[in-house]
């Protein structure tokens, strides 16, 4: 069990640890600040701010020294033959840190979608060109307000640390098998109703929210995309529609379980223009089965009058799956230990959550 | 010589002294500011060496003209005042 929680808000980052009356806030940092990444192995965290005057910013704290800023992701200087670029040379926001699966090594997946890696646990970020300049990347859509590509998602094969799978609003699913140095874009079977019909099918097209994987068996992939709920079990080959979810298959984020891969969580909401819980009553939906049925789980949330949306990153899963968060756009923390069953809230009331992470590298 | 002078905001991250620097144009004059403080550059200029969208500059009581490639002169005695802008946060 790990008994540290990091959450990321719009004002800034919140420690929770477990205590003996329960979960509460035991550090606050960068208070005003927007966070929108944070991780946290064995005693080292990072964290990513979203400046809204003055840029994306990446700092760090190992062990008991003080906070220190890093050097951020940037791209480097846009040629002059890059003038039909739709999306700028400039790093908008850093959506999500992942541990490379080799000592030092992170992945930072950003708005407009560039791909940076670090070998220092952070302390330097370098592109990752072969994505990036792919001719490919122009055809990458804009999501999430700020108009830009995101690259929500970074999979590491938990064996083959080259492997990596990428979910991309608004730009699919890609995989490298050479840690990047070449990519193709994967994903049969997904569909959406956004774009005309002739394209409805192309895995380009494909507004993947968030994937998980299960780390036991990461051919087991699952997708909340923006028009439903996908799983993979071929590694992202191919992917099946779950029609049966309940009490909707719309939302942003999904946990997957980490040994068994018929298991996932997810929170679901009205699609997709109105997006809020369905009859204001907020619910995690399980599925044990693969996807072919989903409990509503509603111990400890609230029942009515909720209008509460979870983010992408917003849902964090412990390494041994029995403890889950999630935060929501309305401030609202909750928390399982019984995978799902049972919820409790920190006595707080926090700014809009944009991420949850549980303290990795812990038994 | 030309003085740069900087938000007060930026203190809760980074030191950002005011600075008397030398140069015949904004990018010139900032760049002097950038050789002592580099983690500076990136909290002004964004990835490609522009103003960031929401960081106004005055040159002796003007926004900057040029956003992109800095260019506005910059005289013997000239102040620059580097702002947030009044949006984003």
């Amino acid at each position: 069990m790990t008994d540290k929680l990091y959450v990321g808000t719009r004002k800034g980052l919140f420690v929770l640890a477990r205590k003996a009356a329960g979960w509460d806030i035991v550090e606050t940092r960068f208070l005003g600040e927007p966070v929108s990444a944070v991780l946290a192995v064995d005693d080292m965290v990072l964290v990513a701010l979203d400046l809204g005057h003055f840029g994306p910013k990446v700092w760090r704290r190992a062990g008991n020294d003080d906070w220190t800023e890093m050097q951020a992701p940037a791209f480097p200087a846009k040629p002059d033959d890059a003038e039909d670029d739709p999306h700028p040379w400039s790093v908008g926001r850093i959506w999500n840190l992942t541990p490379g699966g080799v000592d030092g090594r992170i992945w930072a997946g950003t708005m407009p979608g560039g791909l940076f890696r670090s070998d220092d646990n952070g302390a330097t970020w370098a592109l990752n060109e072969p994505l990036w300049m792919m001719p490919d990347r122009l055809k990458w859509m804009g999501v999430a307000g700020g108009e830009q590509p995101g690259l929500s998602t970074v999979l590491v094969d938990p064996e083959d640390p080259a492997k990596l799978t990428l979910g991309v609003s608004c730009a699919g699913i890609w995989q490298t098998t050479d840690t990047g140095k070449t990519w193709r874009n994967i994903g049969d079977g997904f569909y959406n109703e956004y774009m005309p019909p002739d394209q409805q099918r192309d895995p380009i097209g494909q507004d993947i929210h968030q994937i998980a994987h299960c780390r036991a068996h990461p051919e087991v992939i699952w997708c909340q995309h923006h028009s439903r709920i996908y799983r993979s079990t071929d590694y992202g080959a191919t992917w099946h529609p779950i029609e049966t979810a309940r009490p909707s298959g719309f939302g942003f984020a999904v946990a997957a379980h980490p040994e068994d891969p018929e298991t996932a969580w997810f929170v679901p909401a009205i699609k997709d223009e109105q997006r809020f819980p369905v009859d204001a009553r907020l619910v995690v939906s399980r599925t044990r089965d693969g996807g072919k049925t989903f409990e509503v789980l509603n111990k400890g949330l609230p029942d009515r009058h909720a209008y509460d949306l979870v983010y992408r990153h917003a849902l964090g899963i412990d390494a041994s799956g029995t403890q889950l968060a999630f935060g929501s756009t309305s401030g609202g923390l909750w928390i399982s230990e019984d995978g799902g069953e049972t919820w409790t809230a920190p006595d707080c009331r926090l700014p809009p959550v944009a991420c949850v992470r549980f303290q990795l590298g812990q038994g | 010589m030309p003085t740069v002078f900087f938000t007060n905001q930026l203190a809760r991250f980074i030191e950002a002294p005011t600075a008397t620097v030398a140069g015949g144009t904004l990018a010139e004059a900032l760049e002097q500011v950038f050789a002592d403080h580099p983690k500076l550059r990136g909290y002004i200029l964004d990835d490609q060496g522009a103003i960031r969208q929401h960081v106004a500059i005055f040159v002796d009581g003007t926004q900057a003209k040029d956003r992109t490639r800095l260019t506005d002169s910059v005289s013997e005695d000239s102040e620059i005042h580097v702002f947030q802008a009044l949006s984003g946060g």
